[in-house]
């Protein structure tokens, strides 16, 4: 450790805080300036410029070139049409990136939803619910990354003597043979899921919980006075109250499963068959330097996504008309 | 967060029998003891990697961090090694740095534009700005993977057409990449925060805005004087957000500052745990140098948080 360590990065922060400072007041200059003249279509164009300019060149362009480049070969030399998505619906391990891919955005959304919603109606209105929730939103705050590493520790085998991992313990404690459960295609991949929904549910529990709070006691009474079971209420009254929260934790999961990809990386590297979309555009693209096909994954995992968007798009339409 | 809690066990209802008052009792117990035991499933990984960093590297090879409670032995050795030592798999000290010099900047640049941006979208008037607005909000979902290798191409080659020039190339290295990563999250960080603090700004009583106009404010002033008041717990939110992801990303500072230097403490944990080589043992104290800090902000200011997650999921 030198002391340049220090200086080369928090002088790199302080120049860099520094230029920001510059210009936001210049930008704020800008805007009062057209404010005194009451142009307020100035005004939004120096409001919108940074956010709109970053959007351009750091979203919307990329986005168009990366739609350009899966047509092209892999070093972007020469133009291949739809080589790069007859690859990827035909090579076999292309194919088992898409199966694989397709598990996880199916389980994952719904058993972190499915398992949150259980939680949040058990601690509802149970003494120390603030400290359940608390424990179940946890793993929210720790990245993807330790998150596999906690999960790498649960999970691992050693071949002979005492265990080290958790589950493997607990088999040996039961009398069985330890297993060495990241490489056993294809239950690994239900063990990397196990990692996502450790994490998801708490956000939907959450959430879910909220809306629980949302849902009229009189119509819940109600039903009860009437005769209905628990488990009546809960699926003709409490479901269909918090209806739409349930769908957006779902579509938010959904999401962020499809874009997941570093507990793939750390925890298999997207070997023994675990290779998902997010995870693969990124090797083909740094590692094995094929853009075409880099590009190309991307380009379905935005198919995949663009469903959704409309949906939500429509639905924030259709609550916008409701609100009027 | 409301936390009306109930005493779990109500008092016996009128016209009850004995039997229903019984299944009424165990119910709840059995809801209890489920719920109970989720808390325990989910907190246990966490809670074993946290005992097991405190644990001598030998000890963590031979045998699983439950032996520490017939077996304790306490060591602050893994952690000296780890942040301090010039040997390999040490001083990542420079990388909790790299992620501090990166994180700062990565949170404060989007959500200052958003702030901005989503005033315009909320309360200035001009022509084409739903459409902006519901742009912006698609964009939330084009995967950052669509983005990656052209934005990477931007800053080391610059934008060109045919072999028109149209921007230069950015000549970035060593600690300076940085800058790229900043560039980068801030991006990737726009939209939803346009989108959350945009879902805030609109819900401002359009009266005050009035008043405001009438005593002869300028737009940039009401955003100043009245409206960044006002929505500070959002801003809040919407940093914590950000804050969360800058912290603990790993892809995004894994491309766009690749270097030895420059790596944040994710990237080096992420290619660790990926290779599972040399120094595996260490890995718990350095796991949780790089899981404490989002921890304890995520702690303290669960607050704010829940309620930013609230207003994007629930309302959107």
């Amino acid at each position: 450790m030198d002391i340049s360590d220090y200086t080369d990065r928090f002088g790199l922060l302080a120049v860099g805080l520094v230029a920001f400072l510059a210009i936001l007041m210049a930008l704020y200059g800008l805007a009062e300036l057209a404010s005194r003249r009451d142009r307020s279509r100035a005004v939004a164009f120096v409001f919108l410029a940074p956010a709109v300019l970053f959007l351009l060149v750091g979203l919307v362009y990329p986005a168009v070139r990366t739609v350009i480049m899966s047509f092209f070969s892999g070093d972007g030399s020469e133009f291949v049409g739809l080589d790069n998505y007859a690859w990827a619906v035909s090579d076999p391990d292309a194919l088992q990136i898409l199966v694989n891919t397709a598990l996880w955005i199916v389980i994952v959304p719904l058993l972190s939803t499915a398992l949150g919603l259980l939680y949040a109606v058990l601690i509802d209105g149970r003494r120390g619910e603030r400290v359940f929730k608390a424990l179940v939103f946890l793993p929210m705050g720790i990245s993807f990354v330790g998150a596999a590493i906690i999960w790498k520790f649960v999970y691992q085998y050693d071949a002979s003597g005492d265990q080290i991992g958790l589950l493997n313990q607990l088999l040996v404690w039961l009398g069985a043979d330890p297993v060495n459960w990241l490489t056993e295609s294809p239950w690994n991949n239900f063990l990397l899921m196990v990692v996502l929904i450790w994490i998801e549910v708490g956000f939907a529990t959450v959430v879910l919980s909220a809306a629980l709070k949302g849902v009229p006691n009189e119509i819940v009474e109600a039903a009860r006075i009437d005769g209905a079971s628990p488990a009546e209420i809960f699926w003709n009254v409490t479901v269909p109250s918090i209806r739409s929260a349930i769908v957006v934790v779902a579509v938010t999961v959904f999401i962020a499963t499809l874009k997941l990809f570093d507990i793939v990386r750390a925890m298999t590297g997207g070997h023994y068959d675990t290779d998902v979309l997010a995870h693969n555009m990124v090797e083909q693209a740094f590692r094995l330097n094929n853009d075409g096909r880099g590009a190309t994954m991307a380009v379905l995992l935005f198919l995949l996504v663009v469903p959704v968007v409309i949906y939500q798009v429509r639905n924030m339409r259709r609550q916008e008309l409701e609100a009027r | 967060m409301s936390t009306d809690a109930q005493a779990p066990e109500k008092p016996a209802r009128i016209g009850e029998t004995r039997g229903e008052r019984l299944r009424r009792v165990l119910s709840s117990r059995a809801a209890s003891v489920a719920a109970l035991i989720i808390a325990i499933l989910w907190t246990i990984p966490t809670f074993g990697l946290f005992i097991s960093s405190f644990r001598p590297e030998d000890d963590i090879r031979e045998s699983g961090w439950w032996t520490f409670f017939t077996d304790p032995s306490f060591t602050l050795d893994t952690y000296n090694y780890v942040l301090y030592s010039d040997s390999q798999g040490g001083g990542l000290i420079r990388n909790l740095i790299n992620t501090i010099v990166i994180t700062i900047p990565g949170v404060l640049i989007p959500v200052a534009f958003a702030a901005m941006a989503a005033y315009a979208l909320s309360w200035i008037d001009f022509k084409g700005r739903n459409l902006l607005y519901i742009s912006i909000f698609a964009l939330q979902v084009v995967p950052l993977q669509m983005a990656l290798i052209p934005l990477l191409s931007f800053f080391s080659t610059g934008l060109h057409i045919g072999s028109v020039p149209i921007t230069p190339e950015w000549n970035l290295d060593g600690v300076n990449t940085i800058v790229q990563v900043w560039i980068a999250h801030s991006i990737f960080g726009l939209p939803l925060a346009i989108f959350l603090l945009h879902n805030f700004m609109r819900e401002l009583p359009s009266d005050v805005m009035e008043a405001a106009r009438i005593d002869g404010a300028s737009h940039s002033q009401i955003f100043r004087k009245v409206v960044l008041p006002l929505v500070t717990p959002a801003l809040a939110s919407i940093g914590i957000f950000q804050f969360l992801w800058v912290w603990n990303d790993f892809l995004v500072g894994r491309t766009f500052a690749p270097g030895e230097a420059t790596r944040p403490l994710t990237a080096v944990l992420g290619d660790m745990a990926g290779t599972w080589g040399f120094g595996w043992t260490r890995l718990p104290a350095a796991a949780f140098i790089a899981i404490i800090v989002p921890l304890v902000v995520f702690l303290l200011l669960q607050r704010y948080f829940v309620r930013g997650l609230l207003a994007g999921s629930v309302k959107g």
